[in-house]
Protein backbone atom coordinates (compact mmCIF):
# COMPACT_ATOMS: atom_id res chain seq x y z
CA UNK A 1 0.00 0.00 0.00
CA UNK A 2 1.96 2.66 -0.89
CA UNK A 3 0.13 5.72 -0.83
CA UNK A 4 1.71 8.45 -2.23
CA UNK A 5 -1.28 11.05 -2.99
CA UNK A 6 -2.40 12.14 -6.08
CA UNK A 7 -0.70 15.16 -6.59
CA UNK A 8 -3.50 16.07 -9.48
CA UNK A 9 -5.21 18.57 -7.14
CA UNK A 10 -2.78 19.85 -5.03
CA UNK A 11 -2.10 23.22 -5.10
CA UNK A 12 1.43 23.90 -5.36
CA UNK A 13 3.06 27.24 -4.17
CA UNK A 14 4.88 28.84 -7.58
CA UNK A 15 9.08 28.82 -7.64
CA UNK A 16 9.76 31.99 -6.73
CA UNK A 17 10.25 33.70 -3.63
CA UNK A 18 7.29 34.55 -1.52
CA UNK A 19 6.57 35.73 1.94
CA UNK A 20 4.44 33.79 3.78
CA UNK A 21 2.13 35.31 6.95
CA UNK A 22 0.22 33.28 9.24
CA UNK A 23 -2.86 33.86 11.32
CA UNK A 24 -4.36 32.45 13.76
CA UNK A 25 -8.26 31.49 13.60
CA UNK A 26 -9.30 30.51 16.91
CA UNK A 27 -12.21 30.06 19.29
CA UNK A 28 -13.96 27.73 21.29
CA UNK A 29 -15.79 24.05 20.30
CA UNK A 30 -18.00 24.12 17.26
CA UNK A 31 -17.77 28.28 16.94
CA UNK A 32 -17.25 28.03 13.07
CA UNK A 33 -13.30 28.16 12.64
CA UNK A 34 -13.17 25.63 9.86
CA UNK A 35 -16.58 27.22 8.81
CA UNK A 36 -13.96 30.82 8.38
CA UNK A 37 -11.18 29.08 6.76
CA UNK A 38 -13.30 27.14 4.50
CA UNK A 39 -14.88 30.25 3.39
CA UNK A 40 -11.73 32.19 2.37
CA UNK A 41 -9.20 29.67 1.62
CA UNK A 42 -8.17 29.54 -2.23
CA UNK A 43 -7.05 25.48 -1.47
CA UNK A 44 -9.53 22.62 -0.08
CA UNK A 45 -8.89 23.37 3.66
CA UNK A 46 -6.21 20.65 4.58
CA UNK A 47 -5.78 19.43 8.50
CA UNK A 48 -2.94 17.63 10.30
CA UNK A 49 -3.38 15.69 13.61
CA UNK A 50 -0.96 15.81 16.22
CA UNK A 51 -0.17 13.75 19.36
CA UNK A 52 -0.40 15.53 22.41
CA UNK A 53 0.71 13.74 25.70
CA UNK A 54 -0.12 15.19 29.25
CA UNK A 55 0.47 14.05 32.57
CA UNK A 56 -2.35 13.17 34.25
CA UNK A 57 -3.19 13.34 37.86
CA UNK A 58 -1.65 10.29 39.34
CA UNK A 59 -4.48 7.52 40.48
CA UNK A 60 -4.36 5.50 43.27
CA UNK A 61 -5.14 2.67 41.38
CA UNK A 62 -2.33 3.02 39.29
CA UNK A 63 0.73 3.23 41.46
CA UNK A 64 3.65 2.74 39.96
CA UNK A 65 2.43 3.24 36.50
CA UNK A 66 2.91 6.82 35.06
CA UNK A 67 0.31 9.07 34.58
CA UNK A 68 -0.16 9.80 31.24
CA UNK A 69 -2.70 10.39 28.37
CA UNK A 70 -2.58 11.68 25.13
CA UNK A 71 -4.65 13.20 23.13
CA UNK A 72 -4.95 14.14 18.94
CA UNK A 73 -5.80 17.24 18.06
CA UNK A 74 -6.57 18.42 14.97
CA UNK A 75 -5.71 21.88 13.09
CA UNK A 76 -6.90 22.56 9.90
CA UNK A 77 -5.62 25.75 7.57
CA UNK A 78 -5.88 27.65 4.42
CA UNK A 79 -4.00 29.63 1.84
CA UNK A 80 -5.18 33.13 0.38
CA UNK A 81 -2.86 34.48 -2.42
CA UNK A 82 -2.77 38.23 -1.59
CA UNK A 83 -0.40 39.39 -4.49
CA UNK A 84 2.52 37.62 -6.45
CA UNK A 85 5.29 37.20 -3.69
CA UNK A 86 2.72 37.81 -0.47
CA UNK A 87 0.78 34.52 0.89
CA UNK A 88 -1.55 34.44 3.55
CA UNK A 89 -2.17 30.80 5.80
CA UNK A 90 -5.24 30.35 8.26
CA UNK A 91 -4.48 28.07 10.99
CA UNK A 92 -7.62 26.95 12.68
CA UNK A 93 -6.42 26.29 16.47
CA UNK A 94 -8.43 24.98 19.24
CA UNK A 95 -9.08 27.71 21.81
CA UNK A 96 -8.23 25.26 24.92
CA UNK A 97 -5.42 25.50 27.18
CA UNK A 98 -4.50 22.36 27.15
CA UNK A 99 -3.44 22.55 24.00
CA UNK A 100 -0.74 25.69 24.56
CA UNK A 101 2.05 23.30 23.31
CA UNK A 102 0.81 23.40 19.77
CA UNK A 103 -0.56 26.87 20.64
CA UNK A 104 2.47 28.00 21.10
CA UNK A 105 3.79 26.28 17.91
CA UNK A 106 1.26 28.07 15.64
CA UNK A 107 1.26 31.28 17.04
CA UNK A 108 5.16 31.57 17.12
CA UNK A 109 5.77 34.28 13.88
CA UNK A 110 1.87 35.08 13.77
CA UNK A 111 0.63 38.26 13.01
CA UNK A 112 -2.42 37.96 14.98
CA UNK A 113 -5.64 36.12 15.85
CA UNK A 114 -9.01 36.49 15.29
CA UNK A 115 -10.97 34.80 18.16
CA UNK A 116 -14.17 33.91 17.12
CA UNK A 117 -17.15 34.03 19.62
CA UNK A 118 -20.70 32.64 19.92
CA UNK A 119 -23.93 34.86 21.60
CA UNK A 120 -24.78 31.83 23.14
CA UNK A 121 -21.59 30.96 25.41
CA UNK A 122 -19.13 34.36 25.28
CA UNK A 123 -17.85 33.43 28.31
CA UNK A 124 -16.40 30.42 26.55
CA UNK A 125 -13.94 32.64 24.73
CA UNK A 126 -12.52 33.83 27.94
CA UNK A 127 -9.67 31.29 28.29
CA UNK A 128 -9.08 32.07 24.20
CA UNK A 129 -8.71 35.70 24.83
CA UNK A 130 -6.68 35.06 28.26
CA UNK A 131 -4.48 32.12 25.61
CA UNK A 132 -4.22 34.79 23.15
CA UNK A 133 -2.78 37.21 25.00
CA UNK A 134 -1.09 35.16 27.02
CA UNK A 135 1.76 34.87 23.54
CA UNK A 136 1.62 38.64 23.00
CA UNK A 137 -0.61 38.12 19.59
CA UNK A 138 -2.64 41.04 18.72
CA UNK A 139 -6.53 39.98 18.13
CA UNK A 140 -9.89 41.39 16.86
CA UNK A 141 -13.02 39.45 18.05
CA UNK A 142 -15.68 38.20 15.45
CA UNK A 143 -18.70 37.16 16.75
CA UNK A 144 -20.06 34.36 14.30
CA UNK A 145 -23.67 35.70 14.08
CA UNK A 146 -25.64 31.89 13.89
CA UNK A 147 -29.69 32.54 13.46
CA UNK A 148 -30.41 30.80 16.71
CA UNK A 149 -28.11 32.87 18.48
CA UNK A 150 -29.48 35.74 20.16
CA UNK A 151 -28.47 38.95 18.75
CA UNK A 152 -26.43 41.82 20.72
CA UNK A 153 -25.39 45.57 19.68
CA UNK A 154 -21.61 45.50 19.68
CA UNK A 155 -21.30 47.79 22.89
CA UNK A 156 -23.44 45.31 24.79
CA UNK A 157 -21.34 42.50 23.66
CA UNK A 158 -18.02 44.55 24.16
CA UNK A 159 -19.27 44.85 27.86
CA UNK A 160 -19.91 40.91 28.19
CA UNK A 161 -16.84 40.02 27.12
CA UNK A 162 -15.07 43.23 28.88
CA UNK A 163 -13.23 43.80 25.57
CA UNK A 164 -10.29 46.25 25.57
CA UNK A 165 -11.14 49.77 24.06
CA UNK A 166 -7.90 49.61 21.97
CA UNK A 167 -9.71 45.49 20.85
CA UNK A 168 -11.63 45.89 17.75
CA UNK A 169 -14.75 43.87 17.76
CA UNK A 170 -17.29 42.80 14.71
CA UNK A 171 -19.77 40.32 13.89
CA UNK A 172 -20.10 38.22 11.03
CA UNK A 173 -20.98 35.25 9.67
CA UNK A 174 -18.45 32.50 8.90
CA UNK A 175 -20.17 31.42 5.38
CA UNK A 176 -19.91 34.48 4.25
CA UNK A 177 -16.72 35.82 2.37
CA UNK A 178 -17.11 39.36 2.52
CA UNK A 179 -17.60 39.76 6.15
CA UNK A 180 -14.76 37.07 6.83
CA UNK A 181 -12.45 39.14 4.27
CA UNK A 182 -13.65 42.33 6.58
CA UNK A 183 -12.48 40.48 9.66
CA UNK A 184 -8.92 39.93 8.34
CA UNK A 185 -8.66 43.78 7.15
CA UNK A 186 -9.92 44.88 10.67
CA UNK A 187 -7.00 42.22 12.60
CA UNK A 188 -4.46 43.80 10.11
CA UNK A 189 -4.94 47.42 11.00
CA UNK A 190 -4.99 46.52 14.44
CA UNK A 191 -1.48 44.96 13.66
CA UNK A 192 -0.19 47.84 11.84
CA UNK A 193 -1.33 50.27 14.40
CA UNK A 194 0.92 48.43 16.78
CA UNK A 195 3.93 48.20 14.37
CA UNK A 196 6.32 50.75 14.95
CA UNK A 197 7.54 52.72 11.93
CA UNK A 198 9.39 51.66 9.33
CA UNK A 199 13.21 52.62 10.20
CA UNK A 200 15.59 51.31 7.55
CA UNK A 201 18.25 52.07 9.59
CA UNK A 202 17.28 49.94 12.68
CA UNK A 203 19.96 47.29 13.62
CA UNK A 204 19.44 44.23 11.37
CA UNK A 205 19.95 40.91 13.15
CA UNK A 206 23.15 40.12 11.79
CA UNK A 207 25.91 38.81 14.18
CA UNK B 1 -2.06 28.62 35.71
CA UNK B 2 -3.80 25.58 35.71
CA UNK B 3 -1.75 23.65 33.21
CA UNK B 4 1.17 21.41 34.56
CA UNK B 5 4.23 22.72 32.75
CA UNK B 6 6.39 19.64 30.75
CA UNK B 7 4.01 18.75 28.06
CA UNK B 8 5.26 18.30 24.19
CA UNK B 9 4.78 17.03 21.91
CA UNK B 10 5.09 13.55 20.95
CA UNK B 11 7.70 12.35 17.69
CA UNK B 12 6.21 9.95 15.62
CA UNK B 13 8.00 6.91 16.20
CA UNK B 14 6.30 5.03 14.05
CA UNK B 15 7.61 6.88 10.96
CA UNK B 16 10.96 7.84 11.93
CA UNK B 17 12.08 4.41 13.50
CA UNK B 18 12.23 5.60 17.35
CA UNK B 19 15.29 8.19 16.69
CA UNK B 20 14.03 11.46 18.69
CA UNK B 21 17.33 12.88 20.06
CA UNK B 22 19.13 14.01 17.20
CA UNK B 23 16.61 14.91 14.60
CA UNK B 24 14.99 16.94 17.75
CA UNK B 25 17.93 19.19 17.80
CA UNK B 26 18.15 19.33 13.91
CA UNK B 27 14.89 19.78 12.86
CA UNK B 28 14.17 22.58 16.09
CA UNK B 29 14.48 25.09 13.54
CA UNK B 30 12.16 24.04 11.19
CA UNK B 31 8.98 26.17 10.68
CA UNK B 32 5.68 24.15 9.76
CA UNK B 33 5.72 27.07 6.79
CA UNK B 34 9.17 26.31 5.59
CA UNK B 35 8.98 25.64 1.93
CA UNK B 36 10.45 22.71 0.69
CA UNK B 37 11.56 22.64 -3.12
CA UNK B 38 13.20 18.84 -4.50
CA UNK B 39 16.54 18.95 -5.47
CA UNK B 40 17.83 16.84 -9.09
CA UNK B 41 19.50 14.06 -7.03
CA UNK B 42 16.82 10.65 -6.01
CA UNK B 43 17.50 9.87 -2.91
CA UNK B 44 18.75 6.20 -2.76
CA UNK B 45 17.25 3.11 -1.56
CA UNK B 46 18.67 3.80 1.78
CA UNK B 47 15.94 6.04 2.54
CA UNK B 48 12.44 4.54 3.75
CA UNK B 49 9.49 4.51 2.08
CA UNK B 50 7.52 7.97 3.79
CA UNK B 51 10.77 9.74 2.84
CA UNK B 52 10.41 8.32 -0.99
CA UNK B 53 6.79 9.34 -0.13
CA UNK B 54 7.76 13.40 0.73
CA UNK B 55 10.00 13.43 -2.42
CA UNK B 56 7.35 12.05 -4.75
CA UNK B 57 4.83 14.92 -3.42
CA UNK B 58 7.17 17.59 -3.85
CA UNK B 59 7.66 16.25 -7.80
CA UNK B 60 5.52 19.15 -9.57
CA UNK B 61 6.49 21.82 -6.76
CA UNK B 62 7.34 23.49 -3.68
CA UNK B 63 4.89 23.16 -0.54
CA UNK B 64 5.03 24.33 3.12
CA UNK B 65 6.33 22.04 4.99
CA UNK B 66 2.35 21.74 7.02
CA UNK B 67 0.89 21.29 3.56
CA UNK B 68 3.48 18.07 2.92
CA UNK B 69 2.18 16.69 6.45
CA UNK B 70 -1.33 17.22 5.64
CA UNK B 71 -1.23 15.77 2.54
CA UNK B 72 1.14 12.62 3.54
CA UNK B 73 -1.60 12.23 6.79
CA UNK B 74 1.54 12.63 8.79
CA UNK B 75 1.78 14.97 12.31
CA UNK B 76 4.03 18.09 11.33
CA UNK B 77 6.50 16.32 13.86
CA UNK B 78 6.81 13.30 11.43
CA UNK B 79 7.06 15.26 8.22
CA UNK B 80 9.68 17.58 9.99
CA UNK B 81 12.23 14.44 10.90
CA UNK B 82 11.46 12.91 6.87
CA UNK B 83 12.41 16.52 5.42
CA UNK B 84 14.99 16.87 7.89
CA UNK B 85 16.61 13.66 6.48
CA UNK B 86 16.32 15.04 2.82
CA UNK B 87 17.39 18.25 3.29
CA UNK B 88 20.62 16.89 4.95
CA UNK B 89 21.43 14.87 2.03
CA UNK B 90 21.52 17.09 -0.23
CA UNK B 91 17.84 16.04 -2.07
CA UNK B 92 15.35 18.69 -0.67
CA UNK B 93 16.24 22.71 -0.29
CA UNK B 94 14.77 24.32 2.73
CA UNK B 95 13.69 28.49 2.63
CA UNK B 96 12.18 29.91 5.63
CA UNK B 97 8.41 32.00 5.17
CA UNK B 98 9.89 35.01 5.53
CA UNK B 99 13.05 35.64 3.16
CA UNK B 100 15.93 36.62 5.30
CA UNK B 101 16.13 39.93 3.40
CA UNK B 102 12.34 40.34 4.17
CA UNK B 103 11.26 41.73 7.49
CA UNK B 104 7.42 41.80 9.47
CA UNK B 105 7.30 45.06 8.99
CA UNK B 106 4.77 48.22 7.76
CA UNK B 107 5.11 48.28 4.17
CA UNK B 108 4.43 44.27 4.20
CA UNK B 109 1.55 44.62 6.05
CA UNK B 110 -0.04 47.51 4.21
CA UNK B 111 0.12 45.60 0.99
CA UNK B 112 -1.49 42.23 2.70
CA UNK B 113 -4.35 44.79 3.94
CA UNK B 114 -4.27 46.25 -0.16
CA UNK B 115 -4.86 42.41 -0.52
CA UNK B 116 -7.19 41.66 1.49
CA UNK B 117 -9.45 44.81 1.00
CA UNK B 118 -9.71 43.16 -2.49
CA UNK B 119 -11.35 40.32 -1.51
CA UNK B 120 -14.48 41.45 -0.64
N1 LIG C 1 -25.76 29.48 10.73
C1 LIG C 1 -24.46 29.44 10.79
N2 LIG C 1 -23.87 28.26 10.98
C2 LIG C 1 -22.52 28.22 11.03
C3 LIG C 1 -21.75 29.40 10.91
N3 LIG C 1 -20.46 29.06 11.04
C4 LIG C 1 -20.42 27.75 11.24
N4 LIG C 1 -21.64 27.21 11.23
C5 LIG C 1 -21.99 25.81 11.47
O1 LIG C 1 -21.60 25.50 12.81
C6 LIG C 1 -21.00 24.22 12.91
C7 LIG C 1 -19.59 24.32 13.47
O2 LIG C 1 -18.77 25.03 12.59
P1 LIG C 1 -17.22 24.68 12.39
O3 LIG C 1 -16.71 25.62 11.37
O4 LIG C 1 -17.01 23.24 12.18
O5 LIG C 1 -16.67 25.08 13.83
P2 LIG C 1 -15.22 24.83 14.43
O6 LIG C 1 -14.96 25.98 15.32
O7 LIG C 1 -14.24 24.56 13.36
O8 LIG C 1 -15.49 23.54 15.28
P3 LIG C 1 -14.41 22.57 15.99
O9 LIG C 1 -13.22 22.52 15.09
O10 LIG C 1 -15.13 21.28 16.12
O11 LIG C 1 -14.14 23.21 17.31
C8 LIG C 1 -21.03 23.66 11.50
O12 LIG C 1 -22.15 22.83 11.40
C9 LIG C 1 -21.17 24.89 10.61
O13 LIG C 1 -21.84 24.59 9.42
C10 LIG C 1 -22.44 30.64 10.69
O14 LIG C 1 -21.84 31.71 10.59
N5 LIG C 1 -23.79 30.60 10.65
MG1 LIG D 1 -12.89 22.91 13.17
Amino acid sequence: MDSAPSTDRIGYLPDRDQTLMKIVVTGPFAVGKTTFIRTLSEIPTLHTEEVMTQASAPHDDLVGVPGKTTTTVATDFGRLTLADDLVLYLFGTPGQHRFLPLWQDIARGALGALVLADTRRLDHSFEVMDLVEEQGLPYVVAVNTFPESPHHPDEVLRKHLDLHPGTPLLQLDARERSGCARALVALSEHVLARLPEDDRTAPEDRP
Amino acid sequence: MKPPPGRRLVPAYLVTGGRAAPADRRAAGYDRLAILTRSDSTPSDRFGQEHHRLWRLLRPGPLTLVECAAHLRLPVSAAVFLAADLVESGHLHIRPPVPPAQRIDRTLVERLLVGLRALH
